[in-house]
């Protein structure tokens, strides 16, 4: 430690990391800790029939299903609109390029209640819908709209500076070499770009997992149905049922940490691919 | 194929025409995307303003000048103004220790700094509870001293400063890696003092970033619902911020208010967007300016 500090003439290590290392155990660190802690008061049997209770894995079967099939429709849709806003010039280009983090900016009650009132039976959308037997608000469909408007900038952000940075001597290359646009793109393009899909898809997916604010509005929150699980959270936690409440959180982060894992891993890839 | 050469030739536009798609494909594209965009970006905020004008502006007035929803604005603005400070001062340091300087457990940090954004909200409102609430590991003690941090303004304002807690950090991380340590040094060397060179050197360089990341922590801050909504209790005029006071007008069937109150929020979104937008053009000109110098 002492031999780093000489190595280098500008002041403030011990203030910075101390101050920073200080703050970031009292907000983040404790806390989690404390929930860990508190979900291991149960003892292994109970903590097994908390987490394994059908109302507990039917919610977690929602969250990630609906998270994942959100993050599926950002993952073919996020790829054509970063491919439109890098590759093609179009009026406006600037303003939806900007609308891109709108679901970044916008409060998640916010969008909740405009999807709600949208997909409704009676509203905008939600009445051309209806005739044809496709019930959205209240009903698995709706939370799965309101995910894919939670994750939709991720795989836009990922992919754009990627694509932005190809080379496109290579996809000459391959023409004058005879290839097809197809066929570039098959087999120049789509494998560059694959890390930086996956990444952006594996964080909408994380992002979608954990969602609560504008998923209550338009799911109804019907138990086994539409009860995703950070509102069985909520629910258990004006039971004053704290433990049960630590132990399905706990199950919660332990996904959102493998997640984080794999996102790492991916970007270590891609990385070393861009290396190489 | 053909027609499309064509096509091409006839607008006398030079398109390198092995390297890009034909243009009906170009088209379909850009109209795939633009009706998405459209459907879950546009449609939703339009409705947003639509329903909350939709029985006239006396309602609208009425509603966003109501005392519960003047309480929920102040209140809103109080998180904010205490939690944003709060993670600058936060990110700042966790930047300087983490981009100037080598130390065991830098890794470690960098984690615990992303770990926010992996929690769920409402996880992030439930560690609280559990740590200060009636029945969580403090709580019979601030109980005897006559503290209340839950169901109270404290733990609101810590769930805020949990959810927005990465930000400026992460905005600020890769630019002062990028801009490395030469000019601090040199700031250094020549006399400046730890505070003069950080004043007069440091922060010029990195204040586009640091405005960046204090708009999208603002913006988080004055919209979280979910970690607000586990530690509030919902008490009207004392401990409901705005999204919350959305989600009660909203239950009671009181469309045209809850949207009203949505509507400010939908407004500060989009001046977030805006501002954001033009720190990033700034950024990509002053780019492109220092590369042709």
């Amino acid at each position: 430690m002492k031999k780093v500090r000489h190595a280098s003439v500008i002041p403030g290590f011990g203030l910075s990391l101390g101050y920073a290392s200080f703050y970031a155990s009292l907000i983040v660190f404790i806390p989690l800790a404390a929930l860990f802690a508190k979900a291991f008061t149960l003892t292994w049997a109970e903590f097994w029939s908390t987490v394994l209770d059908p109302q507990a894995v039917a919610s977690y079967r929602l969250s990630l299903g609906a998270a994942f099939i959100g993050a599926l429709i950002n993952l073919v849709f996020g790829f054509v609109v970063a491919w439109v806003l890098v590759r093609y010039q179009f009026f406006g280009k600037r303003i939806v390029d900007a609308l891109v983090d709108l679901p970044f900016a916008l409060p998640t009650a916010v969008a909740g209640i405009a999807l709600t009132t949208l997909y409704a039976p009676q509203g905008w959308i939600g009445q051309w819908l209806t005739p044809l037997g496709i019930k959205v608000a209240y009903a698995p469909l709706g939370v799965v709209v309101a995910l894919t408007f939670i994750g939709l900038p991720f795989v836009v952000r990922t992919l754009q500076p990627v694509l932005e940075e190809l080379e496109k001597e290579v996809e000459e290359a391959a023409a004058s070499l005879g290839a097809s646009r197809w066929n570039t793109f098959q087999r120049i393009l789509l494998p560059a770009l694959l890390p930086a899909l996956l990444t952006g898809f594996a964080l909408a997916f994380a992002r979608a997992v954990g969602e609560y604010g504008s998923v209550v509005f338009i799911s109804g929150n019907m138990p086994f149905r539409t009860e995703i699980t950070p509102l069985l959270i909520v629910t258990k936690l004006e039971q004053y049922n704290y433990a049960g409440a630590a132990a399905l959180a706990v199950v919660l982060l332990v996904f959102s940490f493998v997640l984080l894992l794999l996102i790492n891993l991916l970007q270590y890839w891609a990385s070393k691919r861009a290396g190489a | 194929m053909s027609g499309n050469v064509s096509s091409l030739s006839r607008r006398g536009a030079v398109v390198n025409e092995a390297t890009t798609e034909p243009l009906w494909v170009r088209w379909s594209l850009i109209f795939i995307a633009l009706v998405f965009l459209s459907l879950f970006l546009v449609i939703p905020l339009v409705a947003v303003f639509k329903e909350a004008f939709s029985r006239g502006a006396g309602v609208y007035w009425a509603a966003i000048t109501e005392p519960d929803a003047w309480h929920a604005i102040k209140l809103t603005l109080l998180a904010a103004a205490i939690s944003v400070p709060l993670n600058v001062v936060f990110g700042i340091s966790a930047a300087w220790a983490i981009t100037k300087f080598q130390f065991r457990g830098k890794q470690a940090l960098i984690t615990l700094i992303d770990l926010p954004f992996a929690v769920s909200p409402v996880v992030a409102g439930l560690i609280y509870v559990l740590l200060f609430g009636a029945h969580g590991w403090l709580g019979p003690w601030l109980g005897e001293h006559d503290i209340r941090i839950i169901f109270a303004v404290p733990g609101i304002v810590l769930a805020t400063v949990f959810v927005t807690f990465p930000f400026v950090a992460r905005e600020l991380i890769p630019l002062m890696e990028e801009q490395g340590k030469s000019h601090e040094e040199a700031a250094l060397t020549l006399g400046a003092s730890g505070w003069q060179t950080f004043w007069r050197v440091t922060l010029p360089s990195i204040k586009w970033g640091l405005l960046y990341g204090i708009i999208l922590c603002n913006a988080r801050a004055m919209g979280e619902f979910g970690a607000v909504s586990v530690v509030s209790g919902h008490i009207r005029g004392q401990t409901n911020t705005l999204p919350l006071h959305i989600e009660i007008l909203y239950n009671e069937y009181q469309f045209a208010a809850a949207f009203a109150a949505a509507s400010l929020l939908a407004g500060l979104a989009l001046v977030t967007l805006l501002v954001k937008s033009l720190l990033e053009w700034q950024h990509t000109r002053d780019r492109e300016r220092a590369s042709t110098n």
